[in-house]
């Protein structure tokens, strides 16, 4: 047993998201290397060598890996499973995760294990189905593991005192065939939606734009929180898509979410019930929403939020 | 340039509103009696290609729908072809015989080739088992460009597609010549409901019929499911009556 563990950056700069791949890789009990390819590799794979666990660090520099182009990057990563001889192959389930590992699967002729939230031994494997309604059990017979993990599941390795070796993997210079043109990033100084500490997160109930800018960010500025919001909201073009919590968009685990005029559609509880604790503001209380909700305040958004904002800043 | 020849695959699912409960004997769950539907993805790839065909740009010379599943699957062919697929095929798969992403993949690239398609449109995940793999798959089969998560698709010119994807904190934007895979997200479009005279009008569409051997597949499983268990419940419920009961409340939580 071995594990690769498939490592991300940007600019430069190692995703530290991508680390609940080594995390998960742990719990299997074999070496684990780190994989990562970019321009100026170096810096990154310096980095990369600090992280708990991580025996080895394989490195391919060539700026056409920049962008995680899966058509370069799939040909690029089975050719350095084959050369390592790995048996597990372990990636972060974000955008770049979820975009290449089933195409590295399908060339390794290998089922994928998507989204694991746990790893009982080196072949069964759990993972949530049906929008996390249901959670099954599954054990792996191809003899190379494809696993993506689910980020809220395995908390990033701490990158501390680790000294791996750093070592250059092949690079067979496979063409991409398509090409990067651009990207459009929401900036925002507030923390990170997918590993905020805190989540406050606003529904149709905001009903307009301009109200769940007005109602929703003094309330996260007032908690240090990051600000997610439900698909009606997405939808009715309150929020950003980014912003997106549920079955197809993030799936966050935070200390505190806060639901403000989100009335708790399965599709929005799949992607938030593994909360700490979930507490609820909503006009309606049969809202489904206070099912789930540790803490449900049965009222109006538009009063009870300001008041609730107020009393945060002066405490 | 080429004419466009789109297939779509689709896939017949329980309905995204009815919340699925696991069978007694924890090996999946209950789906007899259940409403099933489309997979709403596949919704939005069905919409997507009838889309490029109505916007006239690039000329669509065939648009085929395709699923694997029990007879019950013809459903949702029907519906795709109510919405402007022209034709459809349907594997037929016995109980038990459910396929795998990899061999939905291996399927596709079969019936990718018999029907000499250059753009494949599917959804980004299927709502049952959230995999979100097959496309890619797909792709990595044929050695074709992948965009995945497309909120937005633009032909350019000649074979060349350009297409805006959903990643993590915004949208990336890619080119790529056909021949290519494209997944479908959220934000792409909202798909048409299909009016009574082209319910009538898709009955009449040809519906080919075809066996998973047809395509040199076997419904071979690579991961056994142990059990399917219902997740930990979460004793929710807790009210208070205002904001200072509130904010106690998570003090005593230790949430803030």
């Amino acid at each position: 047993l071995s594990a690769l563990a498939v490592l991300e950056q940007r600019d430069g700069k190692l995703n530290p998201g991508s680390l609940s791949a080594v995390t998960a890789a742990q719990k299997l009990g074999g070496p684990i290397h780190a994989f990562i390819a970019s321009s100026n590799v170096k810096a990154v794979a310096e980095e990369a060598a600090k992280v708990e666990g991580v025996e080895k660090v394989i490195v391919v520099e060539n700026g056409a890996y920049d962008k995680g182009l899966p058509e370069n990057y799939a040909p690029l990563l089975v050719e350095n499973i084959k050369k390592g001889g790995y048996t597990h192959i372990l990636a972060s389930a974000t955008a770049f995760g979820k975009n290449l590992m089933p195409r590295v699967a399908a060339l390794l002729d290998s089922q994928q294990i998507s989204d694991v939230t746990a790893v009982e031994s080196e072949n069964t494997f759990v993972r949530p189905i049906y929008a996390g309604n249901a959670i099954a059990t599954v054990e792996s017979t191809d003899p190379i593991k494809i696993i993506t993990v689910r980020g809220t599941a395995f908390a990033p390795a701490a990158v501390g005192s680790g000294s791996a070796a750093v070592e250059d993997g092949v690079d067979p210079k496979a063409e991409s065939t398509t090409e990067w043109v651009s990207e459009d990033l929401a900036k925002s100084d507030r923390p990170d939606l997918s590993t905020a500490e805190k989540v406050v997160s606003g529904g149709r109930g905001l009903k307009s734009k301009e109200e769940f800018d007005k109602i929703m960010l003094p309330l996260a500025d007032s908690l240090g929180a990051a600000i997610g919001a439900s698909r009606a909201a997405v939808d009715s073009g309150y929020a950003d898509n980014s912003l997106q919590v549920g079955q197809t968009g993030k799936v966050v685990a935070p200390q505190l979410y806060l639901a403000v005029g989100i009335s708790g559609a399965i599709q929005h509880l799949a992607g938030m019930k593994d909360s700490k604790v979930i507490a609820a503001i909503n006009k309606d209380p049969e809202a489904p929403i206070f099912q789930v909700a540790d803490v449900g305040l049965v009222g109006d958004l538009f009063e009870k939020v300001p008041e609730l904002t107020e009393k945060l800043k002066s405490a | 340039m080429s004419a466009l020849r789109i297939l779509v695959p689709v896939k017949r699912v329980i309905d995204y509103a009815v919340k699925p409960r696991v069978n007694k004997a924890q090996t999946g769950v209950e789906t007899a009696g259940v409403k099933h539907s489309m997979n709403p993805f596949d919704e939005l790839s069905v919409e997507e290609s009838v889309r490029i065909r109505e916007g006239k740009k690039t000329p669509v010379e065939d648009i085929c729908v395709i699923s694997a599943g029990p007879t019950k699957a013809q459903d949702v062919l029907r519906t795709a072809m109510a919405m402007g697929a022209d034709r459809a095929i349907h594997v037929e798969t016995k109980e038990g015989e459910d396929l795998e992403p990899l061999g939905v993949a291996k399927l596709l690239k079969a019936a990718t080739e018999q029907n000499k398609s250059n753009l494949v449109i599917l959804g980004k995940q299927s709502i049952d088992d959230d995999a979100g793999q097959t496309g890619q798959m797909l792709a990595g089969l044929l050695g074709w460009a992948q965009a995945t998560q497309a909120s937005k698709i633009e032909f350019t010119g000649g074979d060349s597609v350009q297409v805006t994807r959903e990643v993590d904190g915004g949208v990336e934007t890619l080119k790529a010549k056909l021949p290519m895979v494209i997944t479908t997200d959220l934000r792409l479009n909202e798909p048409r409901y299909a009016s009574l005279p082209n319910i009538m009008k898709a009955k009449k569409k040809p519906l080919e019929k075809k066996t998973l051997a047809d395509y040199g597949i076997t419904a071979e499983k690579r991961l056994k499911t142990i059990k399917v268990t219902e997740p930990p419940p979460r004793q929710g419920g807790g009210k208070v009556e205002d904001v200072d009961g509130l904010v106690s409340k998570l003090k005593e939580l230790g949430a803030l």
